[in-house]
């Protein structure tokens, strides 16, 4: 299965809509750096990303930007080490920036 | 001769990439100079004002410290696209200093007071 790390604001680029478009179930969705901000619940690119499995963001992204207490619903909320775990899991990787 | 009259314009959200530290410096170098100055932040940009940041997780200078530093500048010419943080659903109380909310029909004719537009 492979792990999708997007980095980009949706806001900013195509880069979030791109990816999702060659997703498959079971792949993963990890949201970095600026992405994170798609994470939230009141993003209007929520109905592209709650609910669905496998949809992490991390943490010290988050911590960064000031969005530690708002609410980013189903998607899970990861540490530098899953980062790493979840890459090992998966294989291939895609970055898309 | 009168100063000329300079707006930041800040579009993009902080850390991603240097353009939003870039305007703060412009910013903070300004000031000390007394340049006439205001900046306003639309788009992902109003995500640079937002309080409690802690980027010590990332190895980056907190953003929003710098920009809590303002007034001590007397950098209070600061402007926010009203749109913009309602899309987003931030109210005032996200931020970590006073801005001015700008319609979205006052915003072309707000950027064309100015001499010069500096666009991060």
């Amino acid at each position: 299965m492979t792990l999708h790390i997007v980095n980009k604001s949706p806001d900013q680029t195509q880069c979030l809509k791109d990816c999702l478009r060659v997703f498959r179930p079971g792949d993963g969705l990890l949201l970095i750096e600026d992405a994170v901000y798609g994470a939230l619940v009141n993003s209007p690119y929520a109905a592209l990303l709650q609910n669905r499995p496998l949809v992490y963001a991390l943490i010290a992204d988050i911590e960064a930007r000031g969005l530690s207490a708002m609410d980013t619903g189903s998607i899970k909320r990861i540490n530098d080490k899953q980062f790493v775990d979840l890459t090992v899991q998966h294989s291939p990787v895609q970055s898309w920036y | 001769m009168a100063p000329k009259r300079t707006l930041i314009v800040c579009r993009k959200p902080p850390y991603g990439n240097a353009l939003a530290r870039e305007a703060l410096d412009v910013a903070l170098t300004a000031a000390v100079f007394e340049q006439p100055l205001a900046m306003l932040f639309i788009g992902d940009g109003v995500w640079q004002l937002l309080d409690q940041q802690d980027s010590a997780g990332i190895k980056q200078k907190n953003h929003s410290k710098v920009i809590s530093a303002f007034p001590l500048y007397e950098l209070t010419e600061l402007y926010i696209d009203a749109d913009a943080m309602q899309q987003r659903q931030l109210s005032h109380d996200h931020f970590v200093v006073a801005v001015k909310p700008l319609a979205a029909d006052e915003l072309g004719d707000f950027i064309a007071r100015f001499d010069t537009v500096l666009s991060f």
